[in-house]
């Protein structure tokens, strides 16, 4: 083993000499304390360590100890509903071991070694395998089952497979001879480098919506699946609450929730709440497919540059599986800064701001381990992996370097607005300068699933609100009432669209995720509306007299209505047009 | 063995640079005797093989290269605690503050590392008990809670130490009796700010449960970065190991952040904007995140850090990173405050993230969350109505317009306004909220429930109304 010397210390920053053996990324045990630190620097024999943990009372001459391998995640049954810190540490099993705060130099594996799993093998001794075919199944949770999957790289002959039976992930259930004649052991777990991507058989392009339940996101700016997404936007515009909501209700079978340098009282709030809430669909509660990544900002800083990197391989591997996966990074930003940090303790050049030059590739890196996949193996699996990534700007400012090195990448820019947020209106999703790149990807399947009248009617909802943007310049200057009745309804169906439609209380137990045949609904009252209140006033209605009709409450509270009662808003509409007619009718005998 | 080295090769600014040490490690602790046998207090900021790297506390003033004497402690910057804290006035690095006390050192139970340990997210006990500040701008509409973290957001010349100062009077948890006491630490502010808070502390008898940690605006600045964690130091044992609820006031954090710049400056670091380090964020967490509560034990560290915007700029870096980091946040509004408005809450602006979880039935009232809703979308709509009031003439608002207005008006004068010494429970805060909710329709209580409507606005019978 290899073994150096400490010759600096700088806060998470040691240098430490005698490392000529040593590989870039490998993992390093610092001092007698074992601190848990990575090579980010091989100069001359001494080798630049981010170390994981508070570095106070280190000095020179202390021992370094090489791992022999790079940062690594521990993958196999039992990451669902855990609790990881930014390095795969599981936080319920530190403080059984060190108390409510965590202390230095604990090292605990990701994985239960203790627990035995019921294994249902899949494949016959005799048979060739190659990485990505499924060894057996293990039911991990109610909702998922776990596949086990020969590693990949590995190409061969299975000499032995265990039969039917409970076991640890220690125990091998297969060992696979390849070419060369080596023999693999396997296990129900292996490891694998957080900072390489996990190998596919090819990229698709995504083609299916991620359904959020959230209407602003599911009708104007939708995320494929397998696609990549960002939300910018000033503290206190609703961030993580959006987070916390796609990670609640986005239609992904698996969630890999990365807390990244934000606040330790969200974790909480997460870990409480999901075992509590059920998962639409099934009914089962939502931590069953959930798994949570938290490096909250008081944490060391070079574990939250690891964090994203630890949750994304996690996820990655249950797209290996075939499953619909969803990432939410919550904040791309503190990742960022925890790169600005280490670059500058380097003493590297800085790029814009301080940060390193490095960072769009790095971010871009990131996103592009998102997408649609066929994965390896012989079954053929599809899996997909959708990344949605808050960002944090400085002063809420756009030009931020993360900001835009993400917007380069992304194909979905969620806008948070804090004008909206002081408003009340949330979530506070700007739709005027928001986009998403999916939308055309997405067509197909919603013209299948939702209805060919579906697209029309949202474009035709859109040019609405950009209609009343640029009336309300007009509004203000010479009052509403002077506006053309056409501009008038115009104004009328646009604030109605915007109060009724696109603003949601996520805290609202029925309005908290809407189903596609409800948002349809939603939208088809407020247009049809719209249509025959078009009618009226061709037909020379005035315009206060239709808006002043008695269902405007009704409509108000559509969103609250429960999902199993959609049918309720075919009477109101049927009320409305009965409305309408009744008023316009009226204008006609006078 | 201590060692004692007179190799300081280099001193600049706050730091000092010695050759030849061994032995010595990071965040040690440093004394440094100067010929005149005075002892200054330094940390290890950096150590590169015999190298150390010193930050000095009290500033270098005073020192010099040939004959200061260095002595490294083999340990890293602690605060003895005990519960004999309580009552006391300390400086910066936890001495007794002259001439605040004049009491004898405390002698401690056990010495803490000021730097504490991150808190498991997963040992974090959800923070959901209401605290009543007597504010109703704070109770009613931005509701604190036991464990979060809410700074208040001032600018020079706004009355936030009055404020800070009433809410530490003020602050209790209903219907309990679990001792309670405020830990206060002071960064960079005046005398007079400080002289205020422990004259009304002792006036109204809180000083007997209060720790005071104060550096003053001409004690040693770099000293400014120890004092916030000397305080939540003494306010972690106080609250998990003698179970009591700790409201811990930090003021100024501006001041602590310029600290932070110069240190980062005189290291010549890669500045980020307006030249604090790139580290600020992290830096700043550290602090703010020892707020909180710990399931299974009974104490809790509610914080209120106070800080004031350059030029009221909420973009600041200072204000933006600490609202990325608390729980939300109290602004005090220049505008209102010329206009005689106290506390000059902007409740507009301000918002207190964890209040969904500490209100209602139970905890303050069941109407409060609808209540709350309603208020804020009137006081919107009125002050909406202000603005075209000022364009177009008050004669050219419509009726309802005209409602809404007065009631902006009489909210702000009776809501939002109170008295220095005036302490509102919750109760009477919700009801107030109700009496002026009555200026406008009932038929415009869109956002309260049918039930809660019904129970404190009644529709009056027809017997009623002949009256």
């Amino acid at each position: 083993m290899i073994e150096g010397r400490i010759e600096k210390v700088a806060g998470p920053l040691v240098v430490a000499s005698g490392m000529e053996e040593a590989r870039m990324y490998d993992v390093v045990f610092v001092s007698e304390q074992r601190l848990i630190g990575e090579i980010i620097e091989l100069k001359q024999g001494k080798a630049s360590i981010q170390v994981y943990e508070e570095t106070g009372g280190l000095g020179p001459g202390a021992p370094v100890y090489c791992a022999g391998e790079p940062l690594s995640v521990e993958l196999g049954p039992g990451l669902l509903t855990s609790i990881y810190d930014g390095i795969q540490r599981p936080l319920d099993r530190v403080r059984e071991l060190a108390g409510d705060w965590i202390t230095r130099g604990i090292n605990i594996p990701g994985l239960d070694h203790e627990k035995k799993w019921d294994l249902t093998p899949s494949i016959e001794q005799g048979a060739e395998a190659r990485g990505g075919d499924e060894l057996g199944q293990v039911q991990e949770t109610e909702l998922i089952t776990h596949r086990v999957l020969v590693p990949p790289g590995l190409e061969g002959r299975l000499v032995k497979v265990a039969g039917r039976g409970a076991y640890t992930i220690d125990e091998v259930i297969a060992v696979l001879e390849d070419g060369a004649g080596n023999r693999h052991e396997l296990r129900m777990f292996h490891r694998w480098p957080v900072r390489n991507p996990r190998p596919i058989r090819e990229k698709l392009a995504p083609d299916r919506p991620l359904m959020t339940g959230q209407r602003v996101i599911d009708a104007f700016f939708p995320v494929g699946k397998g696609g990549t997404a960002c939300v910018p936007g000033p503290f206190g515009s609703g961030k993580t609450v959006i987070q916390h909501q796609l990670a609640k209700w986005a239609d992904a079978e698996i969630v890999v929730y990365v807390g990244c340098g934000e606040r330790g009282n969200e974790m909480t709030d997460v870990l409480q709440e999901f075992p509590e809430l059920e998962d639409p669909k099934s009914g089962k509660p939502l931590i069953l497919r959930t798994v949570l990544v938290a490096n909250t900002s008081n944490m060391p800083v070079a574990a939250r540059e690891a964090s994203v990197y630890t949750g994304i391989t996690i996820a990655e591997y249950f797209r290996d599986m075939g499953y619909s996966v969803a990432l939410m990074a919550d904040s791309t930003s503190r990742w960022a800064e925890a790169m600005r940090e280490m670059s500058g303790r380097l003493e590297e050049m800085p790029g814009e701001e301080g940060y390193p030059a490095y960072l769009g590739t790095r971010i871009a890196e990131f996103y592009e381990r998102a997408g649609k996949v066929r994965c390896l193996g012989r079954e053929n699996r599809e899996g997909n992996l959708s990344v949605v990534g808050a960002v944090s700007p400085a002063g809420g400012d756009l030009s931020d370097p993360v900001v835009q090195a993400t917007l380069r990448v992304v194909k979905v820019f969620w806008s948070l607005q804090a004008e909206l947020a002081y408003a009340r209106h949330f979530p506070a999703i700007s739709w005027l300068q928001s986009y998403s790149l999916y939308t055309d990807n997405v067509r197909e399947y919603l013209d299948e699933e939702v209805g060919k009248d579906w697209i029309p009617m949202r474009d035709r909802a859109m040019a609405l609100l950009q209609e009343e943007a640029n009336l309300q310049e007009i509004a203000r200057l010479v009052g509403a009432e002077s506006l053309s009745p056409r501009d008038q309804l115009t104004l009328y169906t646009a604030r109605s669209l915007r109060e009724d439609f696109l603003h949601q209380n996520a805290f609202h137990p029925d309005d908290t995720y809407t189903s596609f045949a409800k948002q349809k609904a939603m939208m088809r009252v407020i247009m049809q509306t719209h249509d025959e209140m078009t009618r009226g006033i061709d037909q020379g209605a005035a315009p206060r007299d239709l808006f002043e009709l008695p269902f405007r409450d009704e409509v108000a509270r559509m969103k609250y209505l429960p999902e199993n009662r959609i049918g309720d808003l075919e009477e109101l509409l049927e009320r409305i047009s009965g409305a309408i007619s009744g008023a316009v009718e009226s204008l006609e005998t006078v | 063995m201590i060692r004692e080295y007179t190799t300081t090769v280099e001193i600049a600014g706050p730091l000092m640079l010695i050759d030849r040490v061994k032995g010595v490690t990071y965040e040690e602790l440093a004394e440094i005797e100067l010929p005149s046998g005075e002892i200054r207090h330094g940390k290890v900021l950096e150590v590169n093989g015999d190298m150390a790297l010193i930050q000095l506390f009290e500033g270098s003033r005073g020192t010099d290269i040939v004959a200061s004497r260095v002595r490294f402690l083999g340990k890293g910057v602690e605060l003895g605690v005990s519960e004999e804290l309580l009552g006391r006035v300390l400086d910066g690095q936890g001495r007794p503050r002259r001439p605040f006390d004049n009491g004898p050192p405390i002698i401690p139970k056990k010495m803490v590392n000021i730097n504490g340990a991150p808190m498991n997210p997963y040992a974090r006990d959800y923070p959901s008990e209401f605290i009543q500040t007597g504010f109703s701008s704070i109770d009613g509409i931005n509701t604190l809670v036991r464990g979060q973290k809410l700074p208040v957001f001032s600018g020079s010349g706004l009355p936030h130490s009055v404020v800070a100062a009433q809410i530490a009077r003020q602050a209790r948890v209903l219907g309990e009796g679990e001792s309670f006491a405020v830990v206060f630490a002071a960064m960079g502010i005046t005398f007079e700010e400080a002289d205020y808070f422990v004259s009304d502390f002792r006036r109204t008898g809180a000083m007997d449960r209060a720790v005071v940690f104060m550096n003053l605006a001409d004690d040693p600045a770099i000293e400014r970065i120890a004092t916030p964690r000397m305080a939540l130091t003494a306010a972690e044992y106080l609250a998990y190991e003698k179970d009591m609820h700790i409201l811990v006031i930090l003021t100024d954090m501006t001041n602590y952040c310029d600290a932070l710049r110069e240190i980062s400056a005189a290291r010549k670091e890669v500045p980020g904007r307006r030249g604090y380090p790139g580290y600020l964020y992290t830096d700043l967490s550290t602090v703010y995140e020892r707020a909180g509560r710990v399931k299974g034990r009974n104490g809790s560290i509610t914080q209120i850090p106070i800080l004031t915007m350059p030029e009221d700029d909420k973009t600041h870096p200072i204000p933006d990173l600490t609202g990325y980091i608390t729980e939300g946040q109290l602004i005090l509004s220049r505008e209102l405050h010329k206009r005689g408005i106290y506390p000059p809450m902007d409740v507009m602006e301000s918002l207190s993230r964890l209040k969904d979880k500490g209100i209602g039935e139970g905890k303050t009232r069941a109407d409060h969350s609808d209540l709350f809703n309603q208020l804020m979308a009137a006081y919107s709509a009125g002050k909406n109505a202000r603005e075209l009031a000022v364009i177009l003439g008050v004669a050219a608002l419509s009726e309802m317009d005209r409602l809404y207005l007065e009631f902006a008006e009489e909210y702000e004068k009776r809501y939002i306004s109170q008295g220095q010494n005036e302490d509102r429970s919750i109760s009477e805060t919700l009801d107030l909220g109700w009496e002026l909710l009555k200026i406008l329709p009932r038929s415009e209580m869109k956002r309260i429930r049918a039930e809660n409507l019904d129970r404190y606005w009644p529709i009056p019978s027809a017997e009623e109304r002949k009256d």
